[in-house]
C-alpha cells in the first residue's frame, strides 16, 4: 500500500540499548504537513524514536535497531545518505543549545558545511529562516552578536530557524519548551502552527496540555511500547485504551 | 576531655603540615628572588643582543636566546600538529579499547623518559641514522618528541570538555564527522590547546639534557643559517658557564639563568592568564 | 572530492593517534640497536654488576655498579625527603589551607615545577653544595647528600600535584559523614581521606621517584661525579644519568664506550618503564573503583 501522504513510515521498529529494548515493534506513520505530538511518561522511548528518525542514535555504539523506517518512501538505514538524511529532517532539541558562536554563523553553519560560502546567499539564507521563525525582528540588528546573549525563548527559535536553513522537510522536537516560560512557549507554538503549512512536524513532550493544544494527531508511548495512537481530540477525549486515559488523567487531575 | 586532646593533636599535626609546606614554598622564593636581585645587574641591552666575547667570559647571550628561540619554534611546528591529531584520535575516534589502553600507556610512557634518554634517541635517530648531524632540526625533532605528551594530554582534555551537544547539533544539521570536529569542537578547545602549547614550549626551552647531543653548540658567537645548523641555546650556555668554562663572573650566569627562568615563567603566566580568561568567558 | 579530503584528514588522524605508540618503539628500538652492540664485547652480568667504571683505560672497563648505586643512593635519599614533605604539603593545600592560601602556595609549588633543573642545578651548585660543605665539615659540598636534597625538591612538584588530584578525587561526602559523626577534621582526613585516596598517593610517590631517577643536569652539577660505588651520603656519587650526559660528548661513535651509554639508557628506559606502569596502573585502580 503507497499511500503518498505519508511522509514517514515506520514498520517493525524495535531499538534496544546495550540490549535493553528502549522501542518495542512500533507501527505507525506520520502525515505530511502535520504536527504529530508524542507523549508519554519518561524512558517511555519517544526521543529514542526521534533520534531514530535523523540517525542521531547511530553515535551512541550501544544503539541496535531491527525494522524499517521510511521516508518519502526509501528506507533511512539502506537508501538515504544520512548526511542529506539530517539535513531533510531537521531537529530542535529540548534545551536551547545555540554554538557560542555569533547568531549569524549559527545559521549558517548548516549551509555552510553543506558547501554554501557566498556571503549573499548565506545573507539570504539567514534572513529567510530568521523570518520563518518569527525572530528576525527581534535578532535582526544583532546577527553578529553571540547567540548566547539572546533569551532561552529566542535562542529556542534560533535553533528552529537554524534546522530551517537548511530547507528541511521533516522536524523533530524534543520537548523544545521544557526549559521556557509560558510566553515563550505560547511563541514557539505559534511558529509551529506557522511551520506545517510547509513542513512536517513531531513534537515529543512531558506535557500533554501542549500536545492537545498543538498536534494534529497524538501518539502515547508507554515502556517503549506505541500504546495508541489517534486523533488528538479522540486521543484526549474518548482513548481507546486504559493506559492511556491514565495518564491524560492523571496529568489532568 | 578526650575532645579536647583531639582537637590538640589536630592543632599540632596540622602546625607542621604547614611548617612542611613552607619548606617547599619558601626555597622556591628564596631561589627566584636570588636569581632576580643578583641577576638583573647585568641585565642590559647589550647583555640580550650581543655576542659573547672573551671565551663567554664577557658581551653578551644573544645567540644562546635566539637559538632557543628556534629551538622552541621547531619543536611547536613538530609537535603541534602530531599532538592535536593524536588528541583528536583519542577523544573523538577511539573506542575503550586494548589499542587505546595501549596508547594512553605509551603517553604516560613517554612523559616519564628521562630526558637525557631522549638525547640518546635523538642522537641514535636524528643525528647519526638520519644524518641531520647535530642541528637545530635534530635538536626539534628530539624536543618535539618529548614534549608530545603534554600537547595530548592538555589537548585531549580541552577536547573533552567541549558539551556533547555542540556534536549533536552539528551532526543534526547534516555535518560529517570532520565537519563537525572542525568546526564545532576545535574551535571551543583552542583555549585548552593553546595552553598546552605554551606549557610544552615552556619545557621544550628549558630542557638541556635533550640538546646536549642533538644541537648545542658549546660556543658558537654567530646566529645559526640553516636548520642543519648547529645552535647555543640557553639552558646549555647556563651549563657550561656555571661548569665548563672556569672563572665566568658569576653576575653572568645568574643573568643567564634569569633570561632563562623570566621566559618560561613568563609563557607560564600567559597560559595562566589565558585559561582563566576563557574560563570566565565560558558560557556553556 | 570532500569525501577523498576527510579520508585523508582521518588517516592522518588515526597515525597521529598511535604516534605515541610508535614513538615508545623507535626510542626502545634505537636505544636497543646501538646498546646492544657492547654485549658482542661485554657480558650483560659483567655490564650491570661490574665494579669499575673506566670508560677511557686500557682496556676499558664498563661495569655500571656503582652507577647503578650512585643513582639508587640518590634516589633514596630524595624519596626519604620528598614524600613526607610533599604528601605533607598536599594534604595542607588540599585538606586544611583556606581559598587564597590554597591558590598561592599551588602557584609556588607549580612555579617550581616550571623552573629548568639546569637552573636548580646551578642554584644548588652555587648555595647548597657550600652550605652543605661548611654544616658538615667536608672536603667538598659536592655529595650524594647534596644531590639528594636537591632531587627531592625536583620531586615535590610531582608529588604534590598528582596526590592532591587523589585527594580531591575522595567525594565530600565521605568527609561529612565523618565529621557528621564528630570527629576532628585531622581525624577525618587520616581516617577516611588518606585511606580512600591511598592508590593516588602511590601514583605520586612513583612518578616523583620517577622524576628523579632520570634527572639528568642538576645531579652532573652537584653530585661530584665520582665512579665509585658509594659508601656514605657525604661523599662524591655518579649517576647513571651524568654519566651518559657528561661523557657522550667526549667518546667516539661506534666505541664500546659510546654503545656502553647507551646501553645505560637501556636501564634507565627499563626502571622509568617500570615505574610509571605501575604509577599508572594504580591511578587506574583508583579509577575503577570510584
Amino acid at each position: 500500500m503507497v499511500n503518498t501522504d505519508q511522509k514517514i513510515q515506520i514498520q517493525n521498529l524495535t531499538v534496544t540499548y546495550a540490549g535493553v529494548p528502549a522501542l518495542k515493534n512500533a507501527n505507525f506513520f506520520v502525515q505530511e504537513n502535520e504536527i504529530l505530538g508524542i507523549i508519554g511518561p519518561a524512558n517511555s522511548g519517544k526521543t529514542t524514536f526521534l533520534r531514530t528518525l535523523n540517525r542521531l542514535n547511530d553515535l551512541d555504539p550501544r544503539y541496535q535497531y531491527s525494522g524499517e523506517v521510511l521516508i518519502d518512501q526509501k528506507d533511512i538505514y539502506r537508501k538515504w545518505n544520512v548526511f542529506e538524511l539530517r539535513k531533510k529532517v531537521g531537529m530542535v532539541f529540548a534545551l536551547p543549545s545555540p554554538l557560542p558562536i555569533s547568531i549569524f554563523e549559527n545559521l549558517a553553519y548548516g549551509p555552510r558545511r553543506d558547501g554554501i560560502s557566498n556571503r549573499k546567499r548565506l545573507e539570504e539564507i539567514v534572513e529567510q529562516s530568521l523570518k520563518a521563525a518569527f525572530l528576525w525582528d527581534e535578532a535582526k540588528d544583532r546577527l553578529q552578536e553571540s547567540a548566547m546573549k539572546l533569551s532561552g525563548g529566542q535562542q529556542q527559535r534560533l535553533c528552529i530557524a537554524r534546522t530551517l536553513a537548511l530547507e528541511p522537510e521533516v522536524i523533530l522536537f524534543d520537548e523544545p519548551c521544557s526549559g521556557l516560560d509560558p510566553i515563550s512557549t505560547a511563541k514557539i507554538e505559534d511558529a509551529m502552527r506557522e511551520l506545517k503549512k510547509k513542513y512536517t512536524l513531531i513534537l515529543v513532550t512531558n506535557n500533554t496540555k501542549q500536545a492537545a493544544r498543538v498536534s494534529d494527531r497524538v501518539a502515547f508511548f508507554l515502556m517503549g511500547e506505541l500504546v495508541e495512537i489517534d486523533q488528538a481530540q479522540k486521543i484526549f477525549t474518548i482513548p481507546k485504551d486504559k493506559r492511556t486515559e491514565g495518564y491524560i488523567s492523571g496529568r489532568y487531575g | 576531655m578526650k575532645l579536647g586532646n583531639a582537637k590538640l593533636e589536630e592543632k599540632v599535626v596540622f602546625f607542621f603540615l604547614f611548617l612542611s609546606t613552607l619548606m617547599i614554598v619558601v626555597p622556591v622564593v628564596l631561589v627566584i628572588a636570588v636569581i632576580i636581585s643578583r641577576g638583573s645587574s647585568v641585565l642590559n641591552w647589550e647583555f640580550l643582543t650581543a655576542m659573547p666575547r672573551s671565551g663567554m667570559r664577557a658581551g653578551g647571550i644573544f645567540p644562546a636566546i635566539v637559538g632557543t628561540f628556534y629551538l622552541v619554534a621547531g619543536t611547536l611546528i613538530f609537535a603541534l600538529p602530531i599532538g592535536i591529531f593524536s588528541a583528536i584520535y583519542l577523544s573523538e575516534y577511539s573506542k575503550r579499547n586494548l589499542l587505546t589502553r595501549i596508547i594512553e600507556l605509551a603517553i604516560v610512557n613517554l612523559a616519564g623518559v628521562p630526558s637525557v634518554v631522549y638525547g640518546l634517541f635523538g642522537l641514535g635517530l636524528f643525528v647519526v641514522f638520519l644524518k641531520f648531524g647535530a642541528s637545530i632540526l635534530a635538536g626539534s625533532l628530539t624536543l618535539a618528541v618529548m614534549v608530545l605528551p603534554v600537547i595530548i594530554t592538555a589537548s585531549r582534555e580541552a577536547l573533552q570538555s567541549v558539551p556533547k551537544t555542540f556534536r549533536e547539533v552539528s551532526y543534526s544539521l547534516g555535518a560529517t564527522k570532520w565537519q563537525t570536529i572542525r568546526h564545532a569542537v576545535l574551535p571551543h578547545a583552542l583555549p585548552g590547546i593553546l595552553t598546552g602549547a605554551i606549557l610544552s614550549l615552556s619545557r621544550a626551552a628549558g630542557e638541556t639534557a635533550p640538546i646536549l647531543f642533538t644541537v648545542a653548540a658549546f660556543y658558537l658567537p654567530r646566529l645559526p643559517k640553516s636548520v642543519f645548523d648547529q645552535a647555543m641555546a640557553l639552558p646549555y650556555h647556563l651549563y657550561v658557564l656555571s661548569t665548563q668554562v672556569p672563572n665566568v663572573r658569576l653576575e653572568l650566569q645568574y643573568g643567564t639563568a634569569l633570561v632563562l627562568v623570566g621566559l618560561i615563567v613568563g609563557a607560564n603566566l600567559i597560559a595562566v592568564v589565558i585559561r582563566s580568561y576563557f574560563r570566565a568567558k565560558k558560557q556553556w | 572530492m570532500r569525501k577523498y579530503y576527510e579520508f585523508v584528514v582521518e588517516g592522518l588522524i588515526f597515525i597521529s593517534g598511535i604516534a605515541s605508540i610508535i614513538f615508545v618503539l623507535l626510542i626502545f628500538i634505537f636505544l636497543l640497536k646501538e646498546g646492544l652492540m657492547l654485549f658482542r664485547q661485554v657480558g650483560v652480568f659483567e655490564f650491570l654488576f661490574g665494579e669499575h667504571w673506566y670508560p677511557i683505560s686500557e682496556p676499558p672497563r664498563l661495569g655500571i655498579l656503582p652507577l647503578i648505586l650512585g643513582s639508587l643512593w640518590v634516589t633514596f635519599g630524595a624519596t626519604v625527603i620528598s614524600v613526607p614533605i610533599g604528601v605533607a604539603c598536599a594534604i595542607y593545600i588540599g585538606e586544611i589551607a583556606p581559598g587564597w592560601l590554597r591558590e598561592i602556595l599551588k602557584a609556588g609549588v607549580e612555579l617550581l615545577a616550571a623552573i629548568p633543573s639546569i637552573v636548580l642545578g646551578f642554584i644548588g651548585l652555587v648555595t647548597l653544595v657550600p652550605l652543605v660543605k661548611k654544616i658538615f665539615h667536608l672536603p667538598t659540598g659536592l655529595t650524594a647528600l647534596s644531590g639528594s636534597i636537591m632531587l627531592a625538591f625536583m620531586a615535590m612538584p610531582t608529588i604534590v600535584s598528582i596526590m592532591e588530584d587523589a585527594l580531591n578525587a575522595v567525594p565530600r561526602g565521605y568527609r561529612e559523614g565523618s565529621v557528621a559523626m564528630g570527629a576532628t577534621k585531622w581525624q577525618t582526613i587520616r581516617r577516611i581521606v588518606l585511606p580512600s585516596a591511598s592508590s593516588g598517593i602511590i601514583a605520586a610517590v612513583m612518578l616523583g621517584i620517577g622524576r628523579v631517577i632520570g634527572e639528568t643536569m642538576a645531579v652532573m652539577m652537584i653530585t661530584g661525579n665520582a665512579a665509585m660505588i658509594p659508601k656514605s651520603f657525604f661523599q662524591p656519587v655518579r649517576t647513571m644519568t651524568a654519566t651518559i650526559a657528561a661523557e657522550m660528548g667526549e667518546t667516539v661513535q661506534g666505541s664500546d664506550h659510546y654503545f656502553a651509554l647507551f646501553a645505560i639508557g637501556i636501564v634507565l628506559f627499563a626502571i622509568t618503564f617500570v615505574v610509571n606502569l605501575f604509577a599508572d596502573m594504580s591511578l587506574h585502580q583508583k579509577q575503577a573503583r570510584v
